[in-house]
């Protein structure tokens, strides 16, 4: 057996890791461990740098297995990775250390305890890493079809995308129509354009597209598979189909706010939502002269904390249009804050106040009151500028509310197990570095089903997610992870607990020389480990997470 | 309550998909937690076979900490289910070494939990340092099975 020969790298990753643990104590710490041959720290390893330095030093120093000590596998795995296979190295002989999230980002008043943490996960990792075998990876084909779940303009613009690239398309809708919110819209702002406008040439395209198959009142009753070969269910009211595609892009929006039982809404006529607003805009059917919009109903308040991003432009929008429309009127916007970012916004914020319309700053200690006595009468606020209370007549007040999570979410998450953030939204892989994305690989997500988008952002995330989806299909294969199980026939009593155990029916039982035995089929197993830790033989090794490897960490740790 | 300023070892599993993702989201959003915690990351809480936990207890881990997705969100459908029902078994024997069961502590924590780990791992320190460290005796008794 050659000399295992390890490298340990500790990130400074800037001030994050560097300004609470001491690197270069851990760093030495890590030269006296046994077998490591090298180690180094660098201000930023994931940086060109950084990088340059892990494969110039595995050539060097003659390494076999390499250590980075920094943020954590859920960003730069891959990275490193693939750095160690640039040098030769096979993949699998890299073992990531997090010392950054779940070290020195919480630790930060305890540098000593820090420093002291991040040594023991070292020597963890260490341990982990002189057992660590190279793997290979198979390939698996990848169908070159997208289910794309959601026809509002996200889901309509991420399809058109993808067959326009020769992909073939299922677009799925639970309504009996294409189009999404955009339909219920009047006119989009700053742009001033109604939404028909956008949205009619775009659901014309998806319909004439030949690529495009959409399913109209249609649901995804069930998803199996993995990227590349995901089996779906589709279920039209009693009907079922079933459909093989490669990737899944989730685009199911969001729905309004409805405050009911706030603001005198659903009891007392006059008041509305802005998206009941929008209608009787379209129909022409507005006769109010004294209108009052109150923002923030129903948006960062306890309950939910979240801002709806673009309600406050909505409102300024459906304010403008009314004055457009009678000069006279008065329109008043109680806020709390008026959210017009960029360029454009802030610009249509302040034609909206030359125009004429009011803006009123309330706070959330001191709501705005509306006043019915079975009619509707007005709106008293208190004025934070002024600093007393002050009453508008009116005749219609709109509550501006913001996108809430459709109810369905947590079916579709369940069904393709992916994660909701704790508002009830889709939750993606990373914030910043993978925007459209779910962990799971093969599932991309855009739109408003990830948070509140205004049209131009659903268009940015949908050919966003579109690419993404592209690239497997374009590959036309991909590689899992080598980290499946294996089975030792010698050992295996062939008692089948595995194979019943097994959710993706990886195990199979077959005969060998007479004997009972389990064999793993390495295209359908994910590597979750559940039949490793039932095996009573111990037969079965868990590719890069076996028994061996798993004890020297606990080892590793309790060393007195 | 204190003994004497014992800081309890922890021993911790994670699986992939959401616990070790809840726990990158507390460092993210730079909750701060006790530092008794050692992680270990799997990709499943079904992953974690009984004899790790007990090689835990008899190398004198102080408690041992297994987090998974919630049931019903398992990445691998029913992996976390598994580890229910072996947990569940493995706290009764743990009596039988000596062992009070609350050092053993399932928790199912999502990926956008990242406040809850926190609080876990902080109420599991507290409970720890009350409970004091893990008994010699018990020690000898988990590693006289190995």
């Amino acid at each position: 057996m050659p000399d295992t020969r390890i490298g340990v790298f500790v990130c400074h990753c800037g001030r994050n890791i560097g300004g609470y643990v001491n690197v270069p104590e851990v760093v030495e710490y890590a030269k006296g461990l046994p077998d490591v041959a090298h180690a180094e720290h660098n201000l930023y390893t994931c940086s060109e740098e950084g990088i340059s330095s892990i494969k110039k030093k595995i050539q060097d120093n003659d390494l076999n297995r390499v250590i980075v000590a920094s943020c954590t596998p859920r960003t730069h795995e891959a990275l490193f990775r693939s750095a160690c296979e640039e040098a030769g190295l096979n993949k699998y002989l890299f073992e990531f250390v997090n010392i950054r999230d779940q070290c020195s980002w919480v630790h930060m008043t305890l540098p000593k305890e820090a420093t002291e943490k991040a040594k023991d996960l070292i020597r963890m990792g260490v341990a982990k890493a002189r057992l660590l075998k190279p793997l290979e990876e198979i390939e698996i084909e990848v169908t070159p079809s997208c289910l794309v779940i959601g026809c509002g303009v996200a889901g309509m613009t991420a399809a058109l995308n993808l067959a326009n690239q020769g992909f073939d398309v299922h677009l799925v809708e639970k309504a009996s129509e294409l189009g999404g919110l955009l339909l219920s819209l009047h006119k989009l702002f700053a742009v001033n354009r109604e939404a028909r406008e956008l949205i009619v040439p775009l659901i014309e395209q998806v319909k004439n597209h030949k690529r495009i198959t959409t399913h109209l009142s249609t649901e995804v009753k069930d998803v199996k598979g993995f990227i590349g070969n995901f089996d779906v269910t589709l279920e039209q009211g009693e009907k079922e189909s079933k459909l093989r595609v490669g990737t899944i892009i989730v685009a199911v929006g969001a729905e309004e706010f409805k405050p009911v039982g706030q603001y005198g809404y659903g009891e007392t006529a006059g008041v509305l939502t802005q998206l009941e607003l929008e209608e009787r805009l379209k129909e022409r059917t507005l006769e109010a002269k004294n209108v009052v919009m109150i923002n923030c109903v129903g948006a960062r308040v306890p309950e939910r904390p979240y801002c709806g991003r673009f309600c406050c432009l909505t409102a300024i929008k459906n304010a403008v249009l009314i004055k457009e429309n009678d000069p006279e009127a008065n329109v008043w916007i109680l806020h709390r804050d008026v959210m017009a970012y960029g360029v454009e916004f802030e610009e249509y914020y302040r034609k909206a106040m030359e125009s004429g319309v009011r803006f009123v700053r309330y706070s959330l200690e001191t709501p705005p009151e509306v006043i019915a006595n079975g009619e509707l009468k007005g709106v008293s606020v208190y004025h934070e500028l002024m600093g007393k209370q002050v009453e508008l007549p009116s005749d219609m007040v709109v509550l501006t509310t913001p996108l809430v999570p459709r109810g369905d979410n947590a079916g579709i998450s369940k069904t393709l197990k992916v994660p909701l953030s704790s508002d009830g939204f889709f939750l993606e892989a990373h914030l910043k570095l993978q925007p459209v994305e779910f962990a799971t690989d093969g599932i991309y997500i855009c739109g408003s089903a990830r948070w509140p988008v205004e049209v131009s952002e659903a268009i940015f995330q949908a050919c966003a997610s579109a690419g993404k989806a592209a690239m497997p299909m374009r590959r036309g294969h991909v590689r899992p992870e080598a980290i499946t199980s294996s089975v030792n026939e010698e050992f295996c009593g062939g008692c089948g607990v595995c194979a019943v155990l097994c959710p993706y029916g990886a195990m199979q039982m077959v005969s060998k020389n007479g004997k009972g035995v389990a064999r793993t089929i390495e295209a359908l197993c994910k590597g979750c480990g559940t039949c490793g830790a039932a095996c009573p033989s111990g037969a079965i090794t868990m590719n890069h997470f076996n028994d061996e490897q798993i004890m020297a960490q606990i080892e590793a740790l309790t060393e007195a | 309550m204190d003994r004497n300023g014992f800081e309890p070892l922890i021993l911790g599993f994670a699986c992939n998909w959401c616990t070790y993702a809840g726990a990158d989201l507390a460092g993210t959003s730079r909750i701060q937690y006790p530092p008794n915690l050692r992680m270990i990351r799997v990709m499943c809480s079904g992953r974690v076979d009984p004899t790790f936990v007990l090689k835990a207890f008899a190398r004198g881990v102080d408690g041992v900490l297994i987090g998974g997705c919630h049931p019903g969100d398992c990445h691998y459908m029913e992996g976390n289910y598994k580890a229910r029902r072996r947990i569940h078994l493995l706290r009764k024997m743990l009596r039988d070494f000596g062992i009070e069961p609350e050092r053993l502590r399932l928790e199912w924590v999502s990926a956008s939990e990242g406040a809850r780990f926190a609080q876990v791992v902080a109420d599991f320190t507290k409970t720890l340092k009350e409970l004091g460290p893990l008994k010699k005796d018990a020690k000898i008794a988990v590693s006289q099975q190995d």
